[in-house]
């Protein structure tokens, strides 16, 4: 196999940052002690009078997030998945999303490839818990690139934001050129194919593409489908991986419960689907610590398990 | 209000409403006119549930028309149960989940700082309201932050649903808790408009550190029969209990009237 460009999203994140606050003066930076992690510190440091330390107090920066906000300011909160949403869920809830407010929370650490640290700080619930909110736009990059086409795209469209990334370094997927045109709430065809579709998002549509290859030299013709925008949900390119082609998958680094696979269900459902549909992700436990590998070979996120579930689902 | 919508909380919006009004009549720089002026003062009420006080100040001060008053909690009306800024002239905050309000203020104190702007940001609290963990990190945070151009007042009525506030979660000391975590503390008569401007105006001169007024109040102040009494506390008066407040409230208002 062919050795792939890889590149930290989290970089991306923290010198997209770093560029933006340039162009626009209301950026505004808030963290809870993870800066070092997170890569907010490249903000901090040539703009240490609109970088907020917070310290590990996630309610009370998600809350200030917002009041900066009232005032015009475009604050990016960042801390690790599982600080970032459930931890601080009523005050996004209320400050957030309730609220309107401008505010972009920008998760990294997100899914299982944490690895090591172990369940507790393996976050498999955030896209669910954002998604269900009203007013919430929610994202997940594939890539670096990707991480910074978003972040730019976040900074200059106004709403309440929530996107998450993973930890560790990743495939290159898309050049800069590959993603001019790229929209919120509109998925991008990664690969194409007729038999079955693929629908991936973050870390797992690296492991899509793989899959995609490999099906292909076994006469399988896979779309693969980046599904950066969780919500609002591409629907219509979701319906129509429906006409195109005979089976479905959605593959995320999350719960198999109300994320990428609970909306893609949802619309499935309710337009008389009787396309074979299979939801990949964690199924319902709470994992362990461990190789990013090891995990997702056990827990079923691995490329061989999507080529599996996809060649059952054509059989 | 609250008879009307047959819902609401009037003990602690009556706890409450003196400093609500030194706020809107006699201390900030606010124009209903021009709710969006990036120099406003802005006053969060942390305490959502005393929103019929906040709302009837609003209302008074030209934010909207008095006659919304009357349709408070009522479906397809602008006046929800609890404070919406999105909804509602003149709310900064949405607020009714107890904690966040200190630390939206922190969000606007720290946003003044930064663009240079002499607005101040003032934010009432309940005292059951600080049992909340939030609080406490936004009381770290004002301090660290050196807010001075910010200004909590605390509802200091000692009830709170489950009883007095010493029974449930011990409070006391108020005043030093407040000033081990680096606030400048002054203590008022809640019920004294005069010495709750005076407060306000010795908070404003304070330099490199928030200040935290601790308002003693009575919950249910001015209605003999809901002061001090916790059964008021969520639920609005019946009919009988009504003509009576406003009867009290009435000669409470001629004995004042009185005295100009």
């Amino acid at each position: 196999m062919k050795k792939k460009e890889m590149a930290n999203p989290r970089d991306a994140y923290g010198e997209t940052l770093l560029e933006l606050g340039g162009k626009h003066p209301n950026i505004v930076v808030l963290d809870a002690d993870l800066s070092k992690s997170t890569k907010t510190i490249l903000f901090a440091k040539k703009y240490p009078d609109r970088f907020f330390e917070m310290g590990i107090a996630e309610a009370n920066m998600i809350s200030a997030a917002a009041g900066l906000a009232s005032c015009g300011k475009i604050p990016f909160a960042s801390t690790f998945a599982v600080f970032a949403t459930g931890r601080v869920y009523d005050q996004i809830r209320i400050d957030v999303a309730y609220s309107e407010a401008n505010v972009k929370i920008f998760a990294t650490h997100g899914g299982i490839s944490v690895g090591k640290d172990g369940a507790s700080h393996q976050m498999i619930e955030d896209l669910t818990l954002m998604r269900v909110l009203p007013n919430m736009t929610v994202l997940a990059p594939s890539d670096a690139t990707q991480t910074r086409r978003l972040v730019e795209l976040m900074a200059t469209t106004k709403g309440p934001m929530y996107a998450r990334i993973g930890r560790a370094n990743a495939p290159l997927l898309y050049t800069k050129e590959d993603l001019k045109d790229i929209e919120i709430g509109k998925g991008l065809i990664t690969r194409d194919g007729s038999d079955a579709s693929i629908i991936a998002c973050g870390t797992m549509v690296d492991q899509a593409v793989d899959a995609q290859e490999q099906l292909a030299k076994e006469g399988i013709s896979a779309r693969v489908v980046d599904m950066h925008t969780i919500k609002p949900l591409d629907e219509k390119l979701v319906l129509r991986c429906k006409r195109d082609t005979n089976a479905m998958v959605t593959v995320e680094e999350h719960s198999i419960i109300g994320g990428l696979g609970g909306a893609v269900s949802e619309v499935l459902a309710e337009n008389g689907s009787s396309v074979p549909f299979k939801r990949i992700g964690v199924q319902d436990v709470f994992c362990e610590s461990g190789e990013p590998e090891e995990l997702f070979d056990k827990y079923e996120l691995s490329t061989s398990y999507i080529i599996k579930t996809v060649k059952k689902l054509l059989k | 209000m609250l008879y009307r919508a047959k819902s609401g909380h009037p003990g602690g919006s009556l706890s409450a409403v003196e400093a609500i009004v030194a706020l809107y009549f006699h201390h900030m720089n606010h124009d209903p006119k021009n709710p969006n002026d990036p120099n406003r003062d802005r006053f969060v009420l942390s305490k959502g549930h005393a929103a019929p006080a906040l709302y009837a100040a609003l209302a008074e001060c030209g934010y909207f028309d008095v006659e919304e008053l009357s349709h408070l909690r009522q479906i397809n009306c602008m006046l929800q149960g609890h404070p919406v800024c999105t909804h509602i002239p003149g709310v900064e905050a949405s607020t009714g989940s107890l904690g966040h309000g200190l630390s939206f203020a922190i969000g606007i104190a720290l946003a003044g700082k930064l663009d240079k702007r002499n607005y101040r940001v003032y934010v009432m609290v309940g005292d059951g309201e600080t049992n909340e963990g939030q609080i406490w990190e936004a009381a770290s945070s004002a301090a660290h932050y050196k807010l001075d151009n910010l200004t909590a007042l605390i509802d200091r009525n000692f009830l709170q649903i489950d009883g007095n506030t010493e029974d449930v979660l011990r409070l006391e000391s108020v005043r030093d808790r407040w000033s081990s975590f680096g606030w400048h503390v002054i203590e008022v008569d809640g019920h004294d408009i005069e010495e709750i401007i005076d407060a306000l105006l010795s908070a404003s001169e304070q330099k490199n550190q928030p200040t935290m007024i601790i308002l003693n109040t009575v919950k249910g102040k001015g209605v003999s029969f809901m002061e001090n009494n916790i059964d008021f506390h969520g639920v609005p008066p019946n009919e009988m209990e009504y003509k009576l407040a406003m009867k009290e409230l009435e000669i409470a208002q001629k004995a004042l009237e009185a005295t100009l």
